[in-house]
């Protein structure tokens, strides 16, 4: 015993006395490590930048048409993107066009992140049978395939902007609820949270202080992920006539009133769905680069 | 009980006195899973804790010990009420646990724990001024006094605030951690902590300055500890009394030198017999123990203990001992009864 007691070794190893930098800050410090993450934030911003300042970037009006120049090609003097079937400019109406399919990739998941992680992590944290009875609920939505949930919600809801964004939010509730809830699940029986029950907290303080800073996270990084599905949903949407109307610009509908041209100028009806593949790849990119930046552990 | 007087617990607190044990467990019962077959009777559930009584008195250090699955781990969380016994009382200073008298949360106060695992009791997100304050900054207390007091904890510790204070757990070692789960358990001046292999998972001389530390802070809050752990070198440094489980059974209680020295359980023998000897000359030869433990869903009837012991007799599978009368030194063995019929029994 006297040679246990002996031992007294100065406990504090020697760090340097620098503020912490936390845990966000080093994720946003490997992520601009991340050239592919941050080329396609760049090109978001890009498409963001242009979308919301369209009246100052735009070289054009994107309602006013010119019958006897239609279909131009890319390239043209007038048009250097070409112009559509109404013989609009199609630079300017990709520009105007980012503006709605951005809010349609964006608003659904934003709505369905806020409603899917509440559902989740109350599920989750709560347990026992008020997690069996949401979650079999949630899986009554999952049975049906997006697109066709997607669809059939709009048609009964009745075509327009605001019901393809309700109806959007009600096909990406599910699948962010279940990710809620299995990482919420796993935190639950954490030490860390047993210890903050014995502490005395109620189960609110806990979840906002020990599980929401944890499980926030992943389920964020997979809400990013689904902002190009919605982005695609949506345009399919308008691509049926469910979503918005012409002669709005909206991707999905342009590249379905360009149908009709594929024969004519195939390079100028690809543009839109070249812009929709190209922001949600960078969606996409970004939700990887997000997701590996935060999965270190040092 | 010098403990008490010198600890400058505050008298309003000490409810019953120097005599009233500061907790007091009876019969307390837990089964994990199973299910109902056709007549109701629950089948195939696990006999965690089965039936333990124990006190742990003012001031002193109770050691749990026993092999891994014997019900330790599972005893601390039910005393600390993170998982709800089936059956059994939890009587703290002479009121019962979630009487109106001594509600969940002020027992909580009352009672606190440190954890194994010092990594995964830490939550990664918070700082370590923030993890210390978090319970009182829960109790009422504003969040710049907790933060001020999570210092003082630290500090007390052995961990510099003005070095660790804004560190988040990955950027320390087990040690260190450890010292902000016992800061964090000191948080709420409570009188009886747990301790459930608080150091098991530290080095040897991490394990060493953690210990020291535990008898420091004992000595200076007046604290009463409940120390769980698998290792007897440990447990017989730091405990006064020791409980001995098997099975989740208590099958030996007594004081920590008698106990460690001359036990009567032929458990706690074999037990000390595993213990790897220092001395050349008393090494051990064979293995005190054969096999594991019998399997907790359908535990030997009699003594459970009498499939792994080379004493066993009829008398042991046929009925079940007790732990005795109320006593120093109480042992669940027909050995240790002269009236059991066991051929070998001889009186105390």
């Amino acid at each position: 015993m006297a040679v246990l007691s002996d031992i007294r070794i100065d406990a504090v190893a020697p760090l340097p006395a620098r503020a912490s930098r936390g845990y966000w800050g080093s994720v946003l410090r490997r992520l601009m490590r991340d050239p592919v993450a941050m080329v396609a934030a760049g090109v978001i911003l890009a498409i963001v930048l242009a979308a919301v300042f369209a009246p100052f970037v735009a070289p054009g009006d994107p309602y006013k048409g010119a019958m006897l120049r239609r279909l131009r090609p890319i390239g043209d003097a007038l048009y250097w993107l070409g112009s559509d079937e109404l013989g609009r400019d199609m630079l300017t109406r990709l520009i105007y066009g980012g503006r709605l399919s951005l809010f349609m990739g964006v608003l659904p998941v934003a709505c369905a992140f806020v409603i899917g992680s509440t559902l989740g992590v109350f599920a989750g944290y709560v347990g026992g049978w008020v997690n069996m009875v949401v979650m079999r609920v949630i899986d009554v939505f999952y049975a049906f395939p997006s697109v066709l949930l997607a669809i059939a919600l709009s048609g009964a809801l009745g075509a327009g902007i605001t019901n393809a964004v309700v109806s959007l939010t009600i096909v990406f509730i599910p699948p962010i609820t279940r990710v809620a809830e299995s990482v919420t699940t796993q935190i639950r029986t954490r030490d860390y949270v047993e210890a903050a029950q014995v502490s005395g907290a109620g189960a609110f303080t806990i979840i906002r202080v020990h599980v929401l800073g944890n499980v926030l996270g992943p389920i964020f990084v997979y809400a990013t992920s689904l902002i190009s599905v919605s982005m695609i949903l949506a345009s399919g949407l308008s691509f049926l006539g469910l979503g918005s109307k012409p002669p709005e610009p909206e991707w999905g509908l342009m590249l379905n009133t360009l149908r009709t041209a594929i024969y004519v100028q195939p390079a100028v009806a690809a543009l839109p769905g070249a812009m929709i593949f190209i922001t949600s790849i960078s969606f996409n990119l970004l939700s990887d680069g997000l997701r590996s930046a935060m999965e270190v552990r040092s | 009980m010098s403990a008490v007087e010198a600890s400058g617990v505050a008298p309003e607190r000490d409810r019953g006195g120097p005599a009233q044990p500061l907790l007091s467990v009876k019969g307390l019962v837990k089964h994990f899973g199973g299910r109902r077959d056709w007549s109701g009777q629950r089948r195939g559930m696990v006999r965690a804790v089965d039936g333990v009584d124990l006190e742990i008195f003012k001031g002193e250090t109770l050691g749990i010990v026993g092999e891994s699955g014997c019900g330790k781990s599972t005893t601390a969380r039910l005393v600390m009420q993170i998982i709800r016994p089936d059956r059994g009382e939890i009587l703290f200073d002479g009121e019962a646990v979630g009487s109106p008298a001594l509600g969940l949360r002020d027992y909580r106060r009352e009672v606190q724990m440190v954890f194994q695992d010092s990594y995964a009791s830490l939550n990664p997100r918070l700082t370590v001024e923030h993890t210390v304050a978090f319970g009182p900054w829960v109790h009422g207390e504003g969040r710049q006094a907790a933060v001020a007091r999570a210092h003082d904890l630290l500090q007390r510790v052995g961990l510099a605030p003005e070095r660790f204070a804004g560190r988040y757990p990955h950027e320390l070692s087990g040690g260190q951690r450890q010292r902000v789960n016992i800061a964090r358990a000191l948080a709420l001046q409570p009188r009886l902590l747990i301790l459930d292999e608080a150091v098991s998972a530290l080095d040897k001389s991490v394990e060493a300055q953690v210990l020291n530390l535990l008898l420091d802070l004992k000595a200076e809050f007046g604290l009463t500890y409940m120390f769980i752990s698998h290792d007897l070198n440990v447990v017989r440094f730091m405990s006064d009394r020791v409980m001995v489980m098997y099975l989740g059974k208590a099958v030996e209680v007594g004081p920590s030198d008698v106990i460690l020295k001359s036990p009567r359980h032929p458990y706690t023998a074999a037990l000390l017999a595993s213990m790897p000897s220092m001395d050349p000359d008393n090494r051990t030869r064979e293995a005190p123990l054969f096999g594991d433990p019998p399997n907790p869903i359908d535990p030997p009837p009699g003594c459970r203990f009498h499939t792994r012991c080379k004493f066993a007799a009829p008398v042991c599978s046929a009925r079940e001992p007790g732990l005795g009368a109320e006593a120093a030194h109480r042992v669940a063995c027909h050995l240790a009864d002269p009236s059991s019929g066991h051929p070998g029994a001889v009186a105390a």
